[in-house]
């Protein structure tokens, strides 16, 4: 009995998880206008993002539940600028990706409407959730997939974060050399152009002291 | 033990935390909504990452319009607060102050506690030995993402103002030598110019 009983719930609370979030923060965005969002993660890390629109109506003073019709194109680049996905989704979307590269990965959104009427001089309010590596496991639906009891469940749990937090030490190993490699090149460029400056100011004095010298001499002043 | 509709319901309350990092342009504002219910315990953490003087304004209002919380030109605060009544929260970032440099905000908006991993998460018995440590072991494992992150935005920080540091040594340092070269031989011309007049006139004193 109780066993139905959670499957019932389990069942419940997948769909939930994979409807769009009702309740997440909202912005509000204009029409043109492009919403970009960084993610600096580690290389082999998913990202699930999950957004819902409402437009503005005149008429009523207040968000319509859900606007059909209504599109958002996202565009996801990664740390070489390269983009890694680029599709228009509905009024409702979701997207997920995983990173190859460590780095800083851009997520950008801007509406895409096919009735442009629907918008003119209105606001649309988007509703956004992002989660990152770790959160993005939906821990019941894993219980259910591999019939883990409660304890092997907050095992597993504890083993997606710790596997989460070294990835995390391996990419900032990485970001600390090239901190590294930026901090000595500034090192060397003072040291080298310090050397040159007082080259170039000894040899326009020795050219300048010359140059008079003769310069005087063939004026009969010396 | 069968489960109670209201504990379907309340598992299905989307208690969560939203973190984002966004650039926030010169002369812009951008304000972010939630609707929270009363009584909730929320946190607003925020760090400016990269961008000029790595500051910017906070302000976080409730429903009611009243401001909870307002800061001009803060680098990195937090701020928690009870939600006295049920509502649209509004936290904004401004950088209207700023003229051309462009800020990437980081912030942190933690409402209520995070769900609980069961739906059956209310039972009668106590969790065992082995389930608390669980427990224990979990949230000090949420603390230190936590502080990998805010360590990963220092350094984030810290490699930025280095490489501006490195670009900025090697313009000047073009800079100066061109401007050393320059005012050398502009100095030699203007002499040369002052003794070809001055040449001129003995030679009429002279006749």
């Amino acid at each position: 009995m109780e066993m139905k009983a959670l499957v019932f719930c389990t069942g419940l609370m997948l769909l939930f998880a994979w409807l769009s979030p009702s309740q997440a923060l909202y912005f509000h965005i204009g029409e043109t206008e492009k919403k970009c969002f960084i993610e600096e993660i580690p290389d082999e890390t998913m990202v699930i993002g999950r957004y819902r629109t409402q437009l503005w109506d005149k008429q009523a003073g207040s968000f319509l539940p859900s606007t059909p019709g209504l599109g958002m194109h996202v565009e996801i680049k990664d740390p070489d600028a390269k983009i890694i996905l680029s599709r228009q989704y509905g009024s409702d979307g979701r997207f997920t990706f995983t990173s190859h590269t460590p780095g800083e990965h851009q997520i950008c959104l801007h509406s895409n409407s096919s009735k442009m009427a629907l918008f003119a001089g209105g606001k649309l309010r988007v509703h956004l959730d992002i989660q990152v590596g770790e959160n993005t496991n939906n821990y019941p639906e894993i219980a259910a997939k591999d019939k883990l009891t409660e304890l092997q469940l907050r095992v597993r749990q504890l083993l997606d974060q710790v596997e989460q937090i070294q990835k995390e030490q391996n990419y900032q190993r990485y970001r600390e050399e090239r901190f590294r490699m930026t901090s000595e090149s500034t090192n060397q460029r003072v040291l080298w152009w310090s050397i040159a400056q007082t080259i170039i100011l000894i040899i326009t004095g020795i050219w300048q002291m010359r140059h008079l010298k003769s310069f005087f001499e063939a004026k009969k002043l010396v | 033990v069968s489960l109670s509709p209201q504990l379907c319901a309340l598992m299905f309350s989307w208690i969560r935390a939203s973190e984002l990092t966004f650039e926030l342009p010169d002369n812009a504002k951008q304000c972010f909504y939630e609707d929270i219910i009363i009584g909730t315990k929320c946190t607003l953490e925020f760090q400016v990452v990269t961008g000029g003087h790595y500051d910017v304004d906070c302000r976080l209002e409730d429903p009611d319009g009243t401001v909870l919380y307002k800061e001009m030109k803060k680098q990195y605060d937090s701020f928690t607060f009870t939600a006295s009544r049920n509502g649209t929260f509004k936290f904004c970032f401004s950088n209207e102050f700023s003229t051309f440099t462009h800020k990437t905000v980081y912030f942190d908006f933690q409402v209520g506690d995070d769900p609980p991993l069961f739906p059956n998460e209310n039972r009668v018995t106590a969790l065992t030995q082995m389930e608390s440590a669980c427990v224990s072991i979990h949230e000090a494992l949420k603390s230190v993402i936590d502080y990998q992150t805010h360590f990963r935005l220092r350094e984030a920080q810290g490699r930025s103002r280095a490489e501006d540091l490195n670009t900025r040594v090697a313009f000047w340092s073009i800079g100066e030598a061109f401007i050393l070269l320059v005012v050398s031989i502009s100095q030699v011309l203007l002499l040369r110019s002052f003794f070809s007049d001055k040449k001129t006139t003995t030679t009429r004193v002279g006749s």
